[in-house]
């Protein structure tokens, strides 16, 4: 084990695998002798040359759609939008390409969307958002979102070995903020297996990435008995692991760090109220960014994404509830 | 270093010059017309189980465009790839997809290529090579540029090839999978079949400068072709794909041709002016390629009715075949939509007589399967 940033475990289990696997490539904007955006690739392209971390034109569908050609021929390209909210750019080929190529001709598409997304950073409406739900609008895709650094490694590592097309959403307000031991050498987390990450008695807060470390520090500073479990896949979803916090606690609220409408919330809320309504004993609640654009300005911002206090509120209404 | 850009634009648009004399052998001309007989009467009986209403949804078909799909796939090696669109029925059946398969998919029976999963000509066959299109245009166009990346990567001298209308050359992707394969010179051939219209849309309404005149912006050959000359066709073809094995990079070929259907059966194309339907009858591939081998290349009448009335019996015995496939178990719907593993694209039937004899050169000699890596 070795302590790491959740930004240095995603390069680690990058470079893990294109070390074990000649197939995998980046391909992405500015990821080469710059080491992309957030130097997830840093130093890559003096190890791997620069085929294996290909710089490509600013043009999203042409990486989503190459990806997908060079997937389909044995490649397992690792694609890095730049910022999340780009993925509109190249939306056509990911959705209507590499989702379907399976289900329609039996192709299989192994390719990986590195996603670095979410807002806190006065990123703005095109560099801030948190697209996860569109994916979740298309079958086909697999969809990741790691809270920690062991699982951003074991994540990114499993998402390159998986033969479907997997959407990785690295959370850029954890890249240096979340710090963690991560097992060295090879390391893969199963997706579609949610973990519980604190054990309670009283409520279960169901959270992904950036909700996930909030969830856990509300926890601790209420001093209650909370059980947080992590998502982490939110395509497949775990829904025995779901089931099994909802009827454990009774209690349950659900926190992301999207919009609220036809979210993960919305969609975990239904499964609850449909297999544990007798379980239950309080309204599932939602903690969500309401349905607005990201907003530049600090102040606006933080109106906007869940805080920690609003965390704390709500975990308190629904013990008291 | 195998990924080498091109830095400046090394040929200017050029005409094709049809050279086929030792290429083709009368074999492989027989084989051009059958395939494009084998398209024009699978897709005339698809018309019919249309109008009989056994087809959901409509019917599209590439009737007139016959040369260009056919003419482009005889070219290919069995390793090659190919993205085929909605008017290239012909290079489905060179690859080696069979007329009853064609049938059974657009009446969405069990026994259709895709197993009723997907409509019409939205198939390709993975075990022969070949991806099935979708709806959005020219999206194939990028696919195919992945694959030919993936292929100059591993320093293989293969090819993929592919196909969109001049409707699609409007649209961004385009843009992006020209510049791409023209900044590594990737092994890909794009085949441009410009039909005069996109839906009703005329050329007129739809670009300004002709588009193979943009190949030489994105620092490759465009070279325009006669669609409705199959060994044309053929020829530009094979050209442009010994280029890209030798790594030299990608080559947009616009086969001008004319759409002498609508956009789909639904279509009464009453924006056609009936003139120029008049013109083009007088350009039919088939009739015209069956009058080129009675004249040039000592095909008999009785030959050529031979090799008519064989694709006859194959498409009627197909269409029968087709109505027996039943229809898919709806307990399928939701199968297939992940895959547990991954299965790499099989190789496509290759009849062209070069791929008979090994791959060794002929004709002209120019093909040579170099490594991509010594060429770039």
């Amino acid at each position: 084990m070795s302590e790491m940033t959740y930004l240095e475990a995603i390069s680690d289990g990058l470079r893990e695998e294109m070390r074990r696997d000649e197939s995998v490539f980046c391909l992405g904007e500015d990821i080469g002798q710059f080491g992309g955006a957030f130097k997830v690739t840093a130093g890559f392209i003096e190890e791997f040359g620069a085929d294996r971390v290909l710089d490509t034109p600013l043009a999203e569908n042409l990486i989503i759609g190459a990806a997908t050609g060079a997937a389909i021929e044995g490649m397992k390209p690792v694609c890095e939008m730049q910022f999340a909210d780009f993925i509109s750019c190249g939306f056509d080929q990911l959705v209507n390409v590499a989702a379907k190529m399976h289900y329609r001709q039996g192709v299989a598409v192994p390719m990986v969307v590195r996603l670095p997304s979410g807002g806190g950073f006065s990123g703005g409406p095109f560099h801030s958002q948190n697209p996860e739900a569109w994916f979740l609008q298309a079958p086909g895709l697999k969809v990741v979102a790691p809270s920690s650094a062991a699982d951003a490694k074991g994540l990114i590592s499993a998402a390159i070995r998986d033969p479907n097309p997997v959407c990785f959403l690295e959370h850029k307000g954890l890249y240096r903020h979340v710090r963690g031991e991560v097992p060295e050498g090879e390391y893969v987390v199963p997706i579609g297996e949610a973990q519980v990450v604190r054990e309670g008695e009283e409520l279960s807060v169901i959270a992904y990435g950036s909700a996930v470390p909030l969830a856990i520090e509300a926890a601790e500073q209420l001093d209650e008995s909370i059980e947080v479990l992590d998502l982490r896949s939110l395509s497949p979803l775990d829904t025995d692991a779901i089931l099994a916090t909802a009827r454990k606690t009774g209690k349950v609220l659900v926190a992301h760090e999207a919009t609220q409408s036809c979210g993960m919330g919305g969609e975990v809320a239904a499964l609850i109220s449909e297999h544990c309504f007798e379980d239950l004993d309080a309204p599932v609640r939602r903690l969500t960014a309401p349905d607005v654009p990201i907003p530049f300005s600090p102040p606006l911002e933080q109106r906007i994404l869940p805080q920690l206090d609003d965390m704390k509120e709500v975990c308190r209404e629904l013990i008291a509830y | 270093m195998k990924l080498e850009n091109a830095s400046v634009a090394r040929e200017p648009s050029r005409e094709a010059e049809p050279d086929t004399g030792e290429l083709l052998t009368r074999r492989d001309r027989s084989l051009l017309l059958r395939y494009m007989l084998l398209m024009r009467l699978s897709e005339e009986r698809g018309l019919t189980l249309y109008r009989q209403g056994k087809v959901p949804g409509s019917f599209y078909d590439g009737c007139g465009q016959e040369a260009i799909s056919v003419g482009a796939a005889f070219v290919l090696a069995p390793q090659d790839r190919a993205c085929i669109l909605h008017r290239d029925l012909g290079a489905h059946f060179v690859r080696g997809v069979t007329p009853d398969r064609y049938l059974a998919n657009y009446m969405g029976r069990s026994g259709g290529v895709t197993g009723g999963k997907d409509g019409n000509v939205h198939f390709g066959d993975r075990e022969l090579g070949c991806v099935g299109m979708v709806s959005m245009l020219p999206d194939m166009a990028l696919v195919a540029t992945g694959q030919a990346l993936a292929f100059k990567m591993r320093g293989e001298p293969r090819v993929a090839l592919t196909f969109f209308g001049e409707g699609s050359t409007a649209n961004g992707q385009w843009h992006e999978a020209m510049n791409f394969a023209g900044l590594h010179r990737l092994p890909v051939v794009f085949v441009l079949e410009n039909n005069r219209f996109a839906y009703s849309t005329p050329n007129d309404l739809e670009y300004a400068v002709d588009p193979v005149e943009r190949a030489r912006g994105y620092g490759f050959p465009g070279v325009a072709v006669d669609g409705n000359d199959v060994e044309a066709v053929f020829d530009a073809t094979r050209q442009a794909a010994d280029r890209a094995r030798e790594g030299e990079g990608p080559t947009l070929i616009e086969a001008h041709t004319m759409r002498m259907h609508g956009h789909g059966a639904h279509d009464d194309m009453s924006y056609v002016p009936p003139e120029l339907f008049e013109e083009w009858k007088q350009r039919d591939p088939i009739e015209r390629y069956t009058r080129i081998l009675a004249e040039h290349h000592g095909f008999s009448r009785d030959e050529l009715d031979a090799i008519r009335s064989e694709c006859e019996r194959e498409v009627a015995d197909a269409a029968e075949k087709a109505l027996a496939s039943p229809m898919p178990d709806p307990d399928t719907a939701a199968e297939g939509v992940y895959a547990d593993r991954f299965e790499p694209l099989g190789d496509g039937h290759a009849p062209w007589s070069r791929w008979a004899e090994g791959g060794k050169p002929h004709g002209n000699g120019r093909f040579r399967p170099a490594d991509a890596k010594e060429a770039a």
